[in-house]
């Protein structure tokens, strides 16, 4: 039998049994992590990408006429959204049930979050960054969405509508 | 008092902190009430807000670090026997400490400094606020470089010999807390006062919050440390045996020192601007952080069972009553345990790459770091003066029933206070809020427990009236009772030959240093690299 490398920096062979039981247990929980990011590629929104959040009226993407949902080639949909003191714009989003969405959101000011209660559907609207975010909805119904964090004293009353609709009603 | 055991130095230090704490307890009871909206009268963001900046500051910054050099310079003095390395220095830091305090004080009670303790640019606050936290950090460096050379002064006098556990503990927290205090450091002098100031137009968000997050995980770990010393190194002899391992003590305390700063992207998960792959390199250092955590646990227990066998517990669980938990010092680690057993468990699931997301930002948060902070962490805190206070001053303890009564009151205050919080996250409400005008439907299912945190935050300020009152009473006791001294834990199997590894910090801090670069080093240079466009302040 091979040599316990633990034996150096411990003497009892109860307390090694456990130091190997935590070592397994942290690489457990990252190996399950890693096994669903890989198969599944389920990840944290971790978009890397710029824009000038002072001039988001003159960018194409962020410019007022073009917010709101759009249909994809690929029958996927792309949700453009800014976040400002204190609501998100357009302030009632509509998408279909089970069908895959992109969330791409910029702040006109501060920081802000988005959190979607009873859904996976979060983020931090960060200035000078571009947040996105890849989900689906599988329930119908209406949700809120809620401003996460902190952002000024009307923080509280930043929220508005995401209704996710039967599929057949089309998105829009 | 015997002014070579710092006693002054040490009983100053703790009183600044716990005298920090009462007044942010204080406030705790007005948020809950504020925030839970029964009380229409109290309702006002500005008061709210302004409170909670002050609360998080005068419980994360002021107590913590005031009580972690003060434990820091009494633990230095009696575990190595010598004199601090150099009085007028200690005093000056901790001057500069106070006056950073006292600076940053007056924006945060009037309002305007009211970005909370995470400062949030581009949110602005008053200079003052920003150049106050940057000397309260800086004056806690004196303390670290203190720290350093006592262990190095004392090594050259006692060659080949094993430095105590606690001082080993102490200096490693000292290195650690400078290396990650740096991060905000960097963030507060070369963005947020130059920007405040008017001094530069712009600042980069990101690149703010990635400096913060390099600070952010670790801190919790600098108000952690005196916590597990004195589980490590005054419980076991309190409760009445022996510690079981003194040579795992020393590798929960180096992995402490390597794991807890380049993890700090588990802030961040939900971020853009830093990406994934990084994340996902910072999440297995968080889970690697467990460890020291979970072979503490094993270590503590592990003692509290040889003491409750000496002192005649017999099978499997006899020795759990037999423990002497009259001592406050048994019933806080105990309690503590119990609550960093159970907020361990909620910090699994922060820490989860993807499971974060359905508690990232929620009063779930609020719920796990008041568990294991004010629960485990500042419980320790107090069984640390119940121990500490008759030995710094000579006077017997006022009465060790009131301060059992207290360490319970506080744990049951914390439990009624934060097992709702993590309910109400899990419920979708967001933390960081002072009113829910939401939709109905999501709203009602919150009221329960907001009635219950209103409960726990009420228990939760008696208790800490409880804790000075006791303090007080005990520092002006007409029974004196001299000579007490600290008597730390003796370990099962004496410590005769230790590897140099498991004796000294030189290589390890070295390698935090490599592990910093490796997980640190480009998210910070991208910032340099890609085109970015920084953000002028904005008011609250």
């Amino acid at each position: 039998m091979s040599i316990d490398p633990l034996r150096y920096i411990c003497e009892d062979p109860l307390e090694r049994k456990w130091a190997w039981i935590s070592l397994i247990l942290a690489f457990v929980m990252g190996g399950v992590l890693g096994f669903y990011a890989l198969a599944s590629n389920l990840h944290p929104p971790s978009n890397v990408e710029t824009i000038d959040s002072s001039r988001l009226h003159l960018s194409e993407e962020f410019a007022e006429d073009n917010l709101g949902v759009k249909s994809n080639p690929d029958g996927s949909l792309t949700i453009t959204m800014v976040a400002a003191r204190y609501g998100f714009y357009p302030p009632r989003i509509e998408v279909p049930v089970d069908t895959p969405v992109t969330l791409r959101m910029a702040s006109a000011d501060v920081l802000h979050g988005v959190h979607v209660p009873g859904t996976n559907m979060t983020t931090m609207v960060v200035p000078g960054y571009i947040s996105e975010v890849n989900t689906m909805f599988t329930r119908t119904g209406e949700f809120s969405l809620l401003c996460n964090e902190f952002c000024g004293l009307g923080h509280d009353h930043m929220w508005s509508r995401l209704v996710v609709v039967e599929n057949s009603a089309g998105g829009q | 008092m015997d002014d070579t055991k710092a006693a002054g130095l040490g009983l100053v230090n703790m009183w600044v902190g716990f005298i920090a704490f009462l007044a942010a307890a204080v406030m705790g009871l007005y948020q809950v009430l504020e925030r839970s909206g029964l009380f229409p009268d109290l309702e006002s963001p500005a008061l709210y807000f302004a409170s909670v900046s002050t609360h998080g500051v005068l419980m994360g910054f002021v107590l913590t670090t005031f009580l972690v050099v003060g434990f820091g310079y009494y633990t230095a003095t009696t575990s190595l026997k010598q004199p601090l390395w150099n009085r007028r220095l200690a005093w000056f830091g901790f001057w500069l400490s106070i006056t950073g305090v006292l600076l940053a004080a007056v924006p945060l009670l009037t309002g305007q400094a009211s970005v909370l303790y995470t400062f949030y640019p581009p949110l602005k606050a008053h200079p003052a606020f920003y150049i106050g936290a940057a000397l309260l950090v800086m004056g806690s460096w004196f303390w670290c470089l203190e720290m350093v050379m006592m262990m190095a002064v004392w090594k050259r006098a006692h060659p080949g010999e094993t430095v105590p556990l606690a001082m080993f503990g102490t200096t490693a927290n000292a290195i650690m807390w400078f290396i990650t205090s740096l991060g905000v450091a960097l963030e507060v002098v070369f963005q947020l006062i130059p920007w405040s100031l008017g001094l530069i137009e712009t600042v980069d968000v990101g690149l703010a919050r990635t400096l913060f997050s390099w600070t952010l995980h670790a801190i919790v770990y600098f108000w952690l440390f005196p916590a597990y010393i004195a589980m490590y190194t005054l419980l076991p002899k309190a409760a009445g045996g022996k510690l079981f391992s003194d040579q795992m003590g020393r590798v929960a305390f180096i992995m402490l020192l390597v794991f807890s700063i380049p993890i700090g992207f588990h802030h961040l998960y939900m971020d853009p601007f830093q990406a994934a792959g990084w994340k996902f390199l910072h999440m297995i250092g968080t889970f690697m952080v467990a460890v020291p955590t979970l072979i503490t646990g094993f270590t503590i227990i592990a003692s509290l069972e040889i003491a409750g066998r000496l002192r005649g517990g017999k099978g499997l669980l006899g020795w759990i009553a037999a423990l002497p938990w009259s001592n406050p010092m048994v019933t806080a680690a105990g309690l503590g345990l119990l609550m960093l057993t159970m907020g361990g468990f909620g910090g699994m699931i922060n820490a989860s790459y993807s499971m974060n997301a359905m508690v990232h930002n929620t009063q779930w948060v609020t719920g796990h770091f008041h568990l294991i902070f004010a629960g485990t962490t500042v419980i320790m805190y107090f069984a640390i003066a119940y121990y500490l206070w008759p030995r710094m001053t000579g006077r017997r303890l006022y009465s060790n029933t009131l301060a059992l009564t207290q360490l319970w009151l506080w744990f049951i205050g914390m439990l009624i206070l934060t097992l709702p919080w993590h309910y109400l996250g899990i419920a979708g409400q967001p933390r960081r809020i002072s009113s829910t005008p939401y939709d109905a439907a999501l709203v009602q299912q919150w009221d329960a427990s907001e009635l219950a945190m209103i409960m726990g935050g009420f228990i939760l300020l008696v208790s800490a009236v409880m804790l000075v009152f006791v303090l007080v009473r005990t520092q002006t006791n007409p029974q004196r009772e001299p000579g007490m001294t600290v008597e730390y834990a003796e370990p099962l199997h004496p410590v005769l030959r230790i590897p140099r590894l498991l004796n000294g910090l030189a290589f390890w801090t070295a390698l935090v240093v490599v592990y910093m670069i490796a997980s640190y080093g480009y998210p910070i240079l991208q910032f340099f690299l890609m085109e970015t466009h920084g953000t002028t302040p904005w008011s609250i």
